[in-house]
């Protein structure tokens, strides 16, 4: 049971860190403002450990004392122990004057009633500290461990915020979220339960060791071979079962892998007539992981019994070994009842660290990748001087955009764009064509500043973007993008996320505009109906108009529309053209297009082809030069009548 | 809903089940019995000095021992082929049943969620299973057992159970209730954190565009306070618990010592008992906690049965009747009579009043707009949905009177989203034709215009397929899986918008071509381009669910505003005089 969210059975383990020693500071490090707390909380965890140490031997002697009287009682009163111990030695029993000679006991005294309840009132004394320290102990460190993980995930959360654009797109989403979430809750979970556990294990195991030998060297050292013992048959164990845990993993991996792609692809699997072949091939394989999962199920069972069965083995050995010393009168009872609590505690603590070795491995993975991540390179911040004159009051942007002499490289030694310059009049429609891949949205990055240009200048209004903040530049765009990014929640907050103090009024208008409150009003909730984690519930075309509505509500200044229509069907885009022309009116654009339309009423076409702009004028201009332009006009948008017209 | 569910899929495993039951309980009476031996060996042994007494039973001890070590393997065999096989049934129950629904049954329940139903939750309860069948066995015959025996050693001592086991299970109880719920609230604390990053970090355009950055940072600050204050509370309940737990086990045996003691000392009890009470003690304890365990980790194997029970009840919303119709011949002719269809509790249907007729060697193309209900039209033909009003016929015959197969064997479909599945090129072909020769193969490929780069490709027809068929790009799965639908030679092919990524030169041959292949079936295409659909038979014009014309491009482009429009928005006003 691990308070940090079970994944029994989930994620295959993560793997081995690389540098253990070095990530395990370094997250310690982060405990450093809790340091005192900390310190405290290991005080607390040495004194439980010590204190439930002392428990059993407590326990033992007030035994020692019940035995004492026991014995005592049984010889003659009056009589000192050295002379009892020569009349039973008289009377042939030899073997109890030898234990009793052994014993603290005084001849026809009884139990010692006043020692029994001073040794016990101690146990019990020993007993509650220990519990009130532990769970002082314990609660310390969740304090220490949930502050520390939640300045984790805002510093992890803020360092999102700070990355260049870059990073998210040369790493793959699925890495940089993993490390983000499950890395953290890793985390979280071994910082919670491993470090203090693992440290109050060794401690037990170091306590326990001592007592045991104090006690009686004989059977401690008896009980210590069964230590390697242990460690031999788990491993032994351990290895093979390991292998058959893969086999598992594995095959639960292809298992769901068909599982997935037939629910994904069910209708095909319907109208092709493969239903009953898919069932075979699921239960083949089916039966496979039925067979891997058995075997290693089994194999890591059997530790838990192998185990027992030592720990029986090391308890009928004390036993006997400790019956014999006793009756021998070479040790006291109580010391044999308190050896054999002893050796219970003793196997415990060592299967549990190892695996709580294999916790804190993972952890540090998993901190090593998270700590990767906070390391990355960031943006490079807005210049003071932007940051002074953005406390200013805003002025009504113009869209004006002068882009001089712009070079610009994704990778230092392949040139992308060089010595680019563009003026585009406010109210200006700029147009970006190009084949797939030509790198128009690299345009894009840089005129929103996701990435920064590496020479030249881009000007807003006449003003270097370098004078102004990021968050400036970007609350005068407005864009569509070609990935449809909606959030989970409601369709009206998605439309009016650019401005979310809108009325519902200006929501259904942008909704009107854009198309979307017909098939809006057709599903269940209306507007209030949840789009779910990936949209899933909602068609691509109607992402791309709802992404549309949101940059109606957002009236920018300058409107940026990626590929905007690529999704939208002809019949629709004729209407949300009708709607574009009316937000563009007025406003600079920048369009990526693959529609006729677009480009011809265009005041400039940029024409890319492998990342670098090959061609740039007007579309009558780009005919006459009969390049680049000229033939991918006439291969893309060769319609008999539009060649005609 | 679990008890249900493993009621009905251990009953195979009764005979298995009760193997482990009785390993598990002779095995805990074995472990039960030791300290027995152990009271033995002092009160008969050391006591008297009877050394011989010693070793013969301890011998016995070690004897027992072993006993125990045989019984425990065969009991964890058993319980694990029992959990595993269980899990196993249920998983391929789940997945036969997920078969066996239609396109509305797969909406209802979401993909996604089956496939976790089908996977993960699966794994849940056969793990819960595995634990099931040693600590649910072990716990109560431990419990009781320790009870018996104690009470048997030292009668006059068992009143201090009757006061440590209900405090135990008390506070036991009270840990539980409290921290089962919040452990619930966390984790979805934790998916709330996660799925306000995942947006963060997928969105990062749209968010720094919109320069939303300081309001997605409040939204996640919230989160992550929430979920701290939970998690340290749940933590920190946590952190009372074994501890006290603990106290209580060992204040139990201060006990023990302190009343066993004046026992032993006014004679009415001998002292190897109290040893054996002490042990005996320990032991119902330790099985009040395993128990404990079984309770904090049952509501989730509950939680992921009622999941799967779910699957299981759903009974398919598409059924054949149970003496289908089969037409007399197949054709590919298809009839659509006055068609509505709706979705339940939505506002507007999505279609209206729709009739038309398709038949063998002509083309028929769909055009409309987003959400006119092109798709959902084409999804009524192989019953993956069932009208509202009206009738769909298949070679004559209502569908919903057709055997499902059958029905599904007379059409090649190629949906919107081209999905290929895991394997090679060769076994996606096949899909819907195992038989096909490669000689069927390629011809397919040269149709669909897929010979250049599936010959280009590393292994050209053995080339791997990733899942999805994402490893090609957008328009070579297109063509892949316009080819798969040809190699099934099916009498009626419905193409759903899979042109759409193909260049005007690519699309123009592929038509074309797929005119002379498919000269004897019955075509039905759904498209974008008014270049694609311009040469077909007729052409059905979709606006908002209701048909806005049938006819020909020529016919229509004079008698049809909508479709006006539409040539007008991509080819110019000189396309439409």
């Amino acid at each position: 049971m691990r308070p940090g969210g079970m994944r029994l059975g989930g994620a295959m383990p993560t793997g081995r860190s690389k540098d253990f020693w070095g990530s395990l500071r370094r997250l310690l490090a982060r405990l450093r403002p809790d340091r005192v707390k900390l310190a405290v909380a290991l005080l607390f965890g040495t004194g439980s450990v010590a204190f439930t140490v002392a428990g059993p031997r407590l326990l033992g002697d007030a035994t020692n004392v019940v035995f004492n009287g026991v014995i005592g009682k049984l010889l003659h009163p009056g009589l000192t122990k050295s002379q009892a111990v020569a009349a039973l030695r008289a009377h042939g029993q030899g073997h109890i004057a030898s234990m009793v000679s052994g014993m603290n006991v005084t001849p026809g005294k009884g139990v010692d009633l006043h020692q029994l309840g001073v040794d016990l009132g101690l146990a019990a004394l020993v007993y509650v500290l220990g519990a009130v320290l532990s769970y002082g102990q314990g609660y310390l460190m969740a304090g220490v461990v949930q502050r520390a993980m939640l300045g984790l995930r805002r510093e992890v959360e803020e360092k999102l915020s700070r990355l260049p654009l870059r990073y998210f797109d040369s790493h793959p989403h699925g890495d940089v979220l993993s490390r983000v979430t499950n890395d953290i809750d890793n985390l979280t979970t071994t910082l919670q339960q491993g470090l203090s556990q693992l440290i109050t294990s060794v401690l037990t195991i170091v306590g326990v060791l001592g007592m045991m030998f104090w006690i009686s060297p004989l059977l401690a050292a008896v009980s210590l071979v069964t230590v390697p013992l242990a460690i031999v048959v788990t491993l032994l164990i351990a290895r093979r079962s390991q292998t058959q845990f893969s086999a598992q993993w594995e095959r639960t991996g292809t298992l769901n892998g068909l599982v997935e792609e037939t629910h994904t692809g069910h209708t095909l699997v319907q109208v092709f007539g493969r239903r009953q072949a898919t069932i075979g091939e699921f239960n083949r394989q089916n039966r496979d992981l039925y067979e891997a999962s058995f075997r290693a199920q089994f194999l890591s069972g059997i530790i838990q019994p192998a185990m027992q069965f030592i720990a029986n083995l090391n308890y009928v050995v004390i036993a006997v070994l400790g019956g014999y010393r006793v009756a021998s009168g070479l040790m006291p009872l109580g010391d044999v009842q308190a050896f054999i609590q002893y050796s219970r505690q003793f196997t415990m603590p060592i299967t549990q660290i190892a695996s709580q070795m294999n916790m804190l491995q993972s952890g540090m993975a998993s901190a090593e990748r998270v700590f990767e991540f906070l390391d990355a390179d960031e943006e490079t911040p807005d210049l003071p001087r932007a940051q002074a004159t953005a406390l200013a009051p805003r002025r009504e942007v113009l869209g004006r955009m002068d882009l001089e002499d712009v070079c610009f490289r994704y990778e230092p030694d392949k040139p992308l764009i060089e010595n680019f310059t563009l003026h585009v009049r406010p109210g200006e429609t700029v147009a970006i064509v190009g084949p797939t891949g030509a790198g128009k949205t690299t345009l894009v990055n840089l005129l929103v500043r996701f990435y920064e240009i590496d020479a030249g200048r881009i000007l807003l209004d006449g003003t270097d973007y370098k004078d102004l903040t990021r968050d400036e530049v970007r609350s005068a765009f407005g864009m569509v993008l070609q990935d449809t990014w909606l959030f989970a929640g409601s369709v009206r907050d998605n439309i009016a996320y650019g401005k979310p103090a809108a009325t519902d009024d200006q929501v259904m208008g942008a909704a009107r505009a854009a198309y979307v409150d017909h098939f809006v009003r057709t599903w269940p909730d209306g507007y209030q109906t949840r789009l779910d984690e990936d949209a899933s519930n909602v068609s691509s075309g109607q992402k791309q108009l709802l992404t549309i509505a949101r940059a109606f509500l957002a009236d920018p200044s300058i409107l940026i529309l990626d590929e905007a229509t690529s999704n939208v069907d002809t019949r629709t885009e004729l209407l949300v053209q009708a709607a574009m022309a009316r937000l563009r009116h007025g406003r600079t654009s920048f369009v990526i297009a693959h529609r006729l339309s677009t480009i011809r009423d265009a005041g400039t076409i940029i024409v890319m082809d492998n990342g670098r702009i090959v061609e740039q004028g007007t579309h009558k201009e780009l005919l006459a030069r009969q390049g680049f332009y000229y033939a991918l006009y006439n291969s893309q948008f060769s319609e008999p009548e539009a060649a005609a017209s | 809903m679990l008890s249900r569910l493993l009621r009905t899929y251990l009953r195979p495993y009764r005979r298995q089940v009760a193997v482990v039951v009785v390993m598990m309980a002779a095995q805990t009476g074995g472990n039960l019995y030791l300290p027995n031996l152990m009271a033995d060996i002092i009160n008969n042994g050391v006591v008297t000095g009877d050394l011989h007494y010693i070793l013969t039973t301890g011998a016995l001890m070690l004897a027992i021992t072993i006993g125990l070590g045989v019984l425990s393997v065969v009991g964890v065999y058993w319980a694990s082929r029992t959990a595993m096989g269980a899990g196993a049934d249920i998983r391929a129950a789940v997945f036969t049943r997920v078969q066996s629904f239609s396109a509305r049954d797969m909406d209802h329940f979401g993909t996604p969620s089956l496939i976790t139903r089908n996977t993960n939750d699966i794994q849940q309860i056969q793990l819960f299973v595995q634990m099931a069948l040693t600590l649910m066995i072990i716990a109560p015959i431990m419990c009781i057992g320790g009870i018996l025996l104690a009470i048997k050693e030292g009668a006059a001592l068992s009143p201090l159970l009757a006061v440590s086991v209900p405090v135990m299970a008390a506070f036991i109880g009270t840990v539980v209730a409290k921290v089962v719920p919040q452990f619930r609230t966390m984790q979805g604390k934790i998916d709330r954190i996660n799925l306000v990053l995942r947006e963060q970090i997928t969105g990062v355009r749209v968010i720094r565009a919109f320069v939303r950055d300081r309001s997605e940072a409040e939204r996640f600050a919230g989160a992550n306070l929430d979920l701290t204050t939970t998690a340290l509370s749940v933590n920190r309940t946590f952190a009372l618990a074994m501890p006290a737990l603990m106290a209580v086990l060992n204040l139990s045996s201060v006990a023990v010592i302190w009343f066993g003691g004046h026992l032993v000392s006014g004679g009415s009890m001998p002292i190897g008992n109290l040893t054996a009470f002490l042990n005996y003690i320990a032991q119902i304890l330790i099985s009040v906690m395993m128990a404990t365990m079984m309770a904090i980790l049952a509501p989730r194997a509950v939680a992921s049965a009622e999941r799967v029970q779910e699957v299981l009840d759903a009974a398919p919303s598409v059924t054949a009747p149970p003496v289908p119709r089969r037409p007399s011949s197949s054709t590919g002719q298809v009839e659509l009579r006055d068609v509505s269809f709706g979705y339940p509790g939505s506002e507007e249907p999505v279609l209206q009043g729709v009739s038309f007729k398709l038949r063998p060697g002509e083309t028929s193309a769909i055009v409309g707009g987003t959400g006119s209900g092109k798709t959902t039209l084409i999804n009524l033909v192989p019953r993956f949905f069932d009208v509202t009003r009206g009738q769909v016929l298949v070679d004559g015959t209502d569908v919903r009177e057709r055997d499902l197969e059958e029905l599904w064997c007379s059409i090649g479909l190629v949906p919107q989203a081209a999905y290929l599945f895991a394997g090679t090129v060769a076994s996606n072909l096949r899909f819907g034709n195992p038989d096909a020769s490669p000689a069927d193969l390629w011809h397919a490929l040269d149709v669909a215009q897929a010979r250049d780069f599936v010959e280009a490709m590393q292994g050209g027809l053995e080339a791997t397929v990733d899942q999805g068929g994402t490893n090609v790009s957008g328009g070579q799965r297109q063509r892949l899986s316009i080819a798969r639908a040809l190699v099934a030679r099916r009498r009626l092919y419905l193409f759903d918008d899979c042109f759409s990524a193909l260049d005007a030169a690519t699309d123009a041959r592929l038509r074309a071509a797929l005119k002379l292949e498919a000269r004897a079936s019955s075509v039905l295409i759904v498209a974008q381009r008014v270049s694609t659909v311009m040469d077909a038979d007729q052409i059905i014009v979709l606006d908002e669910g209701q048909v806005a014309g049938i006819g020909t491009h020529q016919e229509l482009v004079v008698t049809c505003a909508p479709y006006r429009e539409i040539v007008i928005s991509q080819l110019g006003e000189a396309a439409a005089p």
